[in-house]
C-alpha cells in the first residue's frame, strides 16, 4: 500500500515474512539521462544502509533494514511505529518541546561525532515512538564527514527547515537543540555554531554582510 | 488618492545590463531597451560596468521614452533595482533613478531584482502561482510563494550555475570570440556529446553545491583526456538534473501546479526539456520566459514598480540607498494572490 510519495522515493507499508515493512523504492526520473539516473539510484540505495547501520552503531535509533534490491533501487526496512515529530510539537508544551529538542541535540552530536551527516534534519524526518524513543529516518542525503562545514550545514538545514514548519518557536528549539548538542560535541559546538554564521552570509543575499 | 492609470519606468542595473523599460498600469510594456556591457576579457569588472552604465543612461532612458511614445512628464512613477547585485552599478541606476524622480517630481520605487525576474515571468508566460528556478550568472533560487512572500526552497550555497558554466567556458576556451554566450556554446558542444563521464552530483537538504563540479569539470579538460562534447554533456546533465530535482522537491513539498524557468541559464534547451519532464510527471504545467524577459531587463522593475505602487510601497529618498545583498525573502510582496487586474 502506498503511503507516501515523496519527490524521490515512495513508501509503500507492505507485510513481509510476517512483519510490517516499509518499501522504499527510488523511482526513475525520466529528466535524467539513464545512466546517471541509474547511478544515483544504486548509490543511494546501497549508501542509505550503511549510514543507518553506523548511525545505529553510533546509538542513534534508526529503522532495521531488512533487505536491499539494487535492481529495483528499493529498501525494505522496519515500519517504526509513532508520530512525526512534526506534527507533535506544536501540541506539547514549552517544557516538553525544550526537552524534546534537547534530545534531538545530543543525537545529532552523536551522529556528527561518528561522522555521519544527515542531509536532511527536519522534523519530518524524526519519529517519537510510543516507548518515547526519536528515531531517524530517511538518510537518503546523509554523507559521511567529519568536517565543520558538513556540521554546519546540516545543523543550519535543520535551523531552516524549523523556521519554516514551527516558526514561532523555532529560535527557542534550536537553542535547546544546540544544548544537548553540546553535552556530546563539547568544545567542537563553537566552531559548529560559528560555521553556521557563516554559511548563513555566504553566498546569500544577506542583508548585514 | 492614489492614481489608477499612469505608466512607471523602471532602471535596471545590477550587473552588466542597463536596461530601461516603461510598462503602463495595467501591464501593457511599451518599451524594454537594454545596453550591455562587454568586457574585452574575463568577468564582469563592477567599477567598468558600471562607468558603462553611466556612459549609456541617458541614451537608453531617451530611447525607451521615444519607443514608448510617452514624453517624459507623462510618467508617474519611477522604479530602480535596489538589489541585490553589484554595488558600482547599482548605485548608477539608482543615482539615475533619484535624478528622474526628483526632476518629474515622481515617486521613486526601490524593487528587488529577484521578485522582478519572477513577477515579470508570471506577466508574460501567464504563470499564476508558479515554483519558479531563477537560474543566471549571479543567482540560483528555487522560490515559491507562501504566507506573503516569495520564499527560498533551494539555493546555491556557493557559487551560482551561470557563473560555474562561464568560467567553465572560459577555462575551456568556449565562446571568447564573444559572438555568442558561453553557455549557448556550451550547450552545443553537449547537444553533439554521447559518453556520461561521472561528476560530483552535490545536493545538500534542498540547496545546492556547484564549486566541487567546477574543480572536476576543470581537471577533466586539463588532463586532455576526455573530447570537449562529453565533458560539455555531462557537465550539463550533472548540473541540469541538480537544479530539475531540487526544483521537484519544491514542487512536491509546495503542492502547486506550475513551473516557471527564467534567468539567463533558462534559455538552454536541454534544461527547459527537463524541467517539462518533471512538470508532466507531476502534473504541473511547464512556463519558460522569453530571453528579452528572462535576461535582466527594465521592463520587469517597471512592472514591480507598477504593482508596488498599487500597494503605497514608495521608497524615500532617503532610504533609497542600494542593497547589495537584499534577499528574496525579505520582501513583502502584497500584489501576490489578490485579483490584480493585467
Amino acid at each position: 500500500m502506498l503511503i507516501r510519495k515523496g519527490a524521490e522515493a515512495s513508501l509503500y507499508l507492505e507485510t513481509w515474512h510476517g512483519r510490517k515493512v516499509i518499501l522504499k523504492k527510488r523511482l526513475e526520473k525520466k529528466y535524467r539521462i539513464p545512466e546517471l539516473d541509474f547511478t544515483i539510484r544504486t548509490q543511494r540505495t546501497k549508501h542509505e544502509p550503511l549510514i543507518i547501520h553506523k548511525a545505529k552503531k553510533a546509538g542513534i535509533p534508526t529503522p532495521i533494514i531488512y533487505m536491499i534490491d539494487l535492481n529495483s533501487s528499493t529498501i525494505v526496512m522496519e515500519f517504526v511505529k509513532g508520530k512525526r515529530l512534526k506534527e507533535m510539537l506544536d501540541e506539547i508544551s514549552h517544557e516538553e518541546r525544550r526537552s524534546l529538542c534537547r534530545r534531538i541535540g545530543i543525537l545529532v552530536g552523536k551522529l556528527h561525532k561518528s561522522g555521519i551527516i544527515h542531509g536532511d534534519l527536519t522534523t519530518s524526518n524524526m519519529i517519537l515512538t510510543p516507548e518515547g524513543r526519536i528515531v531517524f529516518i530517511d538518510f537518503g542525503l546523509s554523507e559521511q564527514s567529519f568536517e565543520t562545514e558538513s556540521r554546519g550545514v546540516d545543523l543550519h538545514l535543520m535551523k531552516r527547515a524549523l523556521l519554516s514548519t514551527h516558526f514561532a518557536y523555532a529560535e527557542k528549539c534550536f537553542v535547546s537543540i544546540i544544548e544537548g548538542y553540546r553535552e556530546v560535541m563539547g568544545e567542537k559546538t563553537e566552531e559548529v555554531l560559528k560555521k553556521i554564521r557563516e554559511i548563513e552570509k555566504r553566498g546569500r543575499y544577506i542583508s548585514e554582510r | 488618492m492614489r492614481k489608477q492609470e499612469g505608466y512607471c519606468l523602471g532602471i535596471e542595473s545590477t550587473a552588466d545590463d542597463f536596461g530601461v523599460g516603461i510598462v503602463s498600469f495595467n501591464g501593457e510594456i511599451l518599451a524594454n531597451v537594454n545596453d550591455t556591457y562587454r568586457p574585452e576579457k574575463g568577468g564582469i569588472h563592477p567599477r567598468e560596468a558600471a562607468r558603462h552604465h553611466a556612459r549609456v543612461s541617458g541614451k537608453v532612458i531617451m530611447k525607451a521614452l521615444c519607443k514608448s511614445g510617452l514624453k517624459p512628464e507623462e510618467l508617474s512613477v519611477i522604479a530602480f533595482s535596489q538589489g541585490p547585485g553589484l554595488g558600482p552599478c547599482l548605485r548608477t541606476g539608482a543615482t539615475a533613478a533619484r535624478a528622474l524622480a526628483s526632476y518629474l517630481d515622481a515617486p521613486l520605487i526601490g524593487i528587488n531584482h529577484c521578485v522582478a525576474h519572477i513577477e515579470i515571468g508570471k506577466l508574460i508566460s501567464g504563470a499564476r502561482d508558479p515554483v519558479t528556478l531563477y537560474v543566471s550568472g549571479g543567482n540560483t533560487i528555487v522560490a515559491a510563494f507562501e504566507a506573503g512572500r516569495y520564499r527560498i526552497f533551494g539555493e546555491t550555497l556557493d557559487i551560482a550555475v551561470g557563473n560555474c558554466i562561464d568560467v567553465f567556458a572560459r577555462e575551456a576556451g568556449l565562446g571568447l570570440e564573444g559572438k555568442l554566450p558561453p553557455g549557448r556554446v556550451v550547450e552545443e558542444k553537449a547537444a553533439k556529446g554521447e559518453n556520461f563521464i561521472p561528476l560530483p552530483y552535490t545536493i545538500k537538504g534542498m540547496d545546492l553545491s556547484f564549486s566541487g563540479i567546477l574543480t572536476a569539470v576543470i581537471s577533466f579538460l586539463k588532463s586532455g583526456k576526455y573530447p570537449i562534447e562529453d565533458i560539455c554533456f555531462s557537465f550539463q546533465e550533472t548540473i541540469f538534473s541538480m537544479l530539475t530535482e531540487v526544483t521537484e522537491r519544491a514542487l512536491a513539498h509546495t503542492e502547486k501546479k506550475e513551473v516557471l524557468l527564467t534567468g539567463g541559464v533558462g534559455s538552454n534547451n536541454r534544461l527547459k526539456e527537463m524541467l517539462k519532464v518533471m512538470a508532466e510527471e507531476h502534473d504541473a504545467t511547464f512556463h519558460s520566459v522569453p530571453k528579452e524577459y528572462a535576461l535582466d531587463n527594465g521592463a520587469m522593475v517597471a512592472w514591480v514598480g507598477v504593482l508596488s505602487y498599487k500597494y503605497g510601497l514608495v521608497t524615500p529618498i532617503n532610504e533609497s540607498f542600494v542593497k547589495l545583498k537584499w534577499r528574496l525573502d525579505e520582501v513583502e510582496v502584497p500584489w501576490v494572490g489578490e485579483n490584480y487586474a493585467y
